[in-house]
């Protein structure tokens, strides 16, 4: 079955069941997903904000689309994002130059920083087979306390201990021309990164020859060593680019949605790219709807709060429930195909009923 | 020093205890041949329910022993019933199971919070009191070790031993054991064997989940004392130190009291003069960059179960 209508109907079954959650507690689901959608579209600003919103999502998103494409599984994005970010917080605030030099120089920081984060997992996966999604889960918390102890002993904020100093207004990616278009909103130059990391991405998996590689690494490792490619430095190399976007994704949150790096915590944007890549069938442009959809359930699950009695969580709830129907995709698939079935098929005898079976689960 | 030994080490215990638990509860779930990545959403719902369940008892029966008790009890038994939908994703529809046990671990932090939130309206639970630290009665008066292991322990803490013990006999003497073993191993074997393979799976992901909902109900009763929404990583943590433990009952006591050591040190570094002088940066990410260099020298003998993570296909003999 096609890749997007599975997703279309995991996203239509968490609907459903987000819907159901909000009436089993005793709200209105209606009311409820008009004032979530009106506070993702409503105005000019609302909308600039939802972009934002979903701008490190892209970004998180892209990076675990990617390596798996490897068949890596990074579940270290939180990790590299936060590292990436810490570069080029650290970059922001230390480097005197003038705006254009300055912020392609935090961005390639925070690309390299994400990148170093992920190379390590990377390495000891092609070099010694230790198991990716232990090893990331390690370097997650080295970067969270990492950067808790070095924010507030080199760049400690003015007033709180819990965040970074302000970055300077140069060293950020707001552009009034930007925020003015989208009438006050705080979108950012952030969300050309995550586009151009979109583009580049897709470009890179569907026409070069490295991206042919990768796939292949991801399809069937063996058979791709046995077709000569050199498998251990594709992984390394995959993980160091997913590492490298997941370090975009930082400095798109903490140099354009936020001002400063706050300590004490994962950025949950880690996490989410795993819901949005596996939404987006780890495609690029699937991951980039996916993102502007999840964008839209957490810049509008504010206003319906404050409209409603609803909490905020409903939005994360509701993706967590996409997600399982997404994984669970094949349920969906066999209803289909059994509804299918029944009406055309005569009695078989046993011996092919059984055939047909096998069959069925290896297309499964 | 001796004196200061002496001081971490309960700490150092009561933080080991709930990692330990969800770990054992891992054990069985991958032996069984499931890869269990969602144990940190399985502590959440436990440490949820359990606080639920005991906030409301609390109210109506006051400090009565048994409350926490049926706390517990709910806790493990939610917690089973939510590991079903791993189970039923991971065994009967064979979905990947890290994405499947990355969904659990989603559902459980936005459901339980949702939840909390549409009950409480802050999204905290507090219960009024948990378990109480005692010394054991004789054995704490024993020089040395009373004074390590047997001084301001919580009942929990002997629940869970006695587990693990139950645990190792149930892996490796019964035929159970033998049976669930087999079926992370060798499952076509087990299935020719007449085992079967599916149930098994079944059976040791919901340990899993009761286990795991028994750790983060722990944590609640004993030093949290009130549900937060998260169970800080522990339940990644749980999953490494399996890994770092090699699939082994005692392996896993082991790498869980290595971590509840490090981390035990790591927060008390700041009062002890002869840890004082080490960044405490060094001191937290230590156990982190231990275990990345523990799975580089394990990996060339992993006792990883052979066919763990993959799906069961009778088809594919």
């Amino acid at each position: 079955m096609n890749n997007s209508i599975k997703s279309l109907l995991a996203v239509l079954f968490g609907l459903l069941a987000g819907a159901l959650l909000m009436a089993v507690t005793g709200h209105n689901p209606v009311e409820g997903y008009k004032f979530l959608i009106q506070g993702g579209l409503k105005s000019p600003e609302r909308i600039g904000n939802t972009l934002a919103t979903a701008t490190p999502l892209i970004l998180t998103g892209l990076s675990v689309a990617f390596a798996f494409r490897t068949g890596l599984f990074n579940i270290g994005a939180a990790g590299q994002m936060l590292f990436g970010g810490f570069c080029a917080t650290a970059v922001g605030l230390s480097v005197d130059l003038p705006r254009a030099l300055l912020l392609t120089l935090m961005v390639l920081a925070g690309f390299i920083g994400g990148a170093l984060w992920a190379l390590i997992p990377g390495i000891l996966k092609a070099r010694y087979n230790v198991h990716e999604v232990v090893s990331t889960i390690m370097m997650n918390w080295t970067a969270y306390w990492t950067v808790y102890y070095v924010i507030p002993g080199y760049f400690k904020g003015e007033s709180l201990e819990t965040e970074s100093r302000q970055l300077p207004p140069e060293a950020m990616l707001h552009a009034s021309w930007l925020s003015d278009m989208f009438q006050g909103s705080y979108i950012n130059l952030g969300f050309f990164i995550g586009v151009v990391a979109v583009l580049v991405v897709a470009f890179l998996i569907n026409k070069t020859t490295l991206g042919y590689e990768l796939k292949a690494v991801g399809f069937n490792r063996h058979s791709a060593e046995y077709a000569g490619i050199a498998v251990k430095r594709s992984i390394v190399l995959s993980m160091f680019i997913a590492g490298g976007i997941a370090g975009l994704a930082g400095v798109a949150q903490y140099a354009g949605n936020a001002s400063s790096l706050q300590i004490g915590v994962l950025p949950s944007q880690g996490f989410d790219g795993i819901a949005v890549a596996l939404l987006g069938a780890n495609a690029p442009l699937g991951v980039m709807l996916s993102a502007l959809f999840f964008g839209l359930l957490y810049s509008g699950r504010g206003f319906m709060n404050a409209m409603t009695e609803i909490p905020p969580e409903i939005a994360d709830s509701i993706i967590a429930i996409i997600i399982y129907f997404a994984a669970t995709s094949i349920l969906i698939e066999r209803l289909i195909r059994k509804w299918k079935v029944r009406k055309p098929r005569a009695p078989h005898s046993a011996a092919n009923k059984k055939q047909g079976e096998r069959e069925h689960v290896d297309n499964a | 020093m001796w004196t200061t030994l002496e001081q971490i080490f309960p700490y150092a215990i009561v933080f080991t205890i709930p990692l330990l638990i969800t770990a054992l509860g891992a054990l069985f779930s991958e032996r069984s041949g499931v890869v269990n990545i969602g144990l940190d959403g399985l502590m959440i719902v436990g440490s949820f329910i359990g606080a639920f369940v005991v906030s409301k008892m609390q109210a109506q029966f006051g400090g009565s022993w048994w409350v926490l008790w049926v706390g517990l009890l709910a806790a493990a038994a939610a917690s089973a019933l939510f590991s079903l939908l791993h189970a039923f994703a991971s065994i009967n529809l064979s979905a990947n199971q890290i994405i499947s046990g990355t969904a659990i671990n989603m559902i459980a932090g936005a459901l339980t919070i949702f939840l909390a939130r549409n009950i409480t309206g802050s999204g905290n639970i507090r219960i009024t009191s948990g378990f109480r630290p005692f010394d054991f009665p004789l054995l704490s008066d024993i020089p040395i070790i009373g004074d390590l292991f047997f001084t301001n322990t919580y009942i929990t803490t002997w629940l869970v031993l006695i587990l693990l013990l139950v645990s190792a006999f149930i892996l490796y003497k019964t035929p159970f054991g033998l049976r669930l073993r087999a079926c992370g191993e060798h499952p076509h074997a087990a299935e020719a064997a007449g085992i079967r393979v599916r149930a098994m799976r079944y059976v040791g992901v919901m340990i899993s989940g009761a286990f795991a909902g028994l750790g983060g109900a722990v944590i609640l009763m004993t030093y949290s004392g009130e549900f937060t929404g998260n169970v800080a990583g522990l339940g990644f943590l749980a999953l490494a130190s399996l890994i770092f433990g090699q699939w082994k009952p005692f392996g896993i006591l082991a790498a869980t009291f290595f971590f509840g050591f490090a981390s035990t040190v790591a927060n008390v570094s700041q009062v002890i003069p002869q840890l004082a002088v080490i960044p405490p940066v060094i001191l937290k990410i230590f156990p982190y960059v231990v275990t990345l260099i523990a799975l580089v020298i394990f990996s060339k003998s992993s006792n990883a179960p052979k066919a763990v993570g993959e799906p069961f296909d009778s088809g594919k003999r």
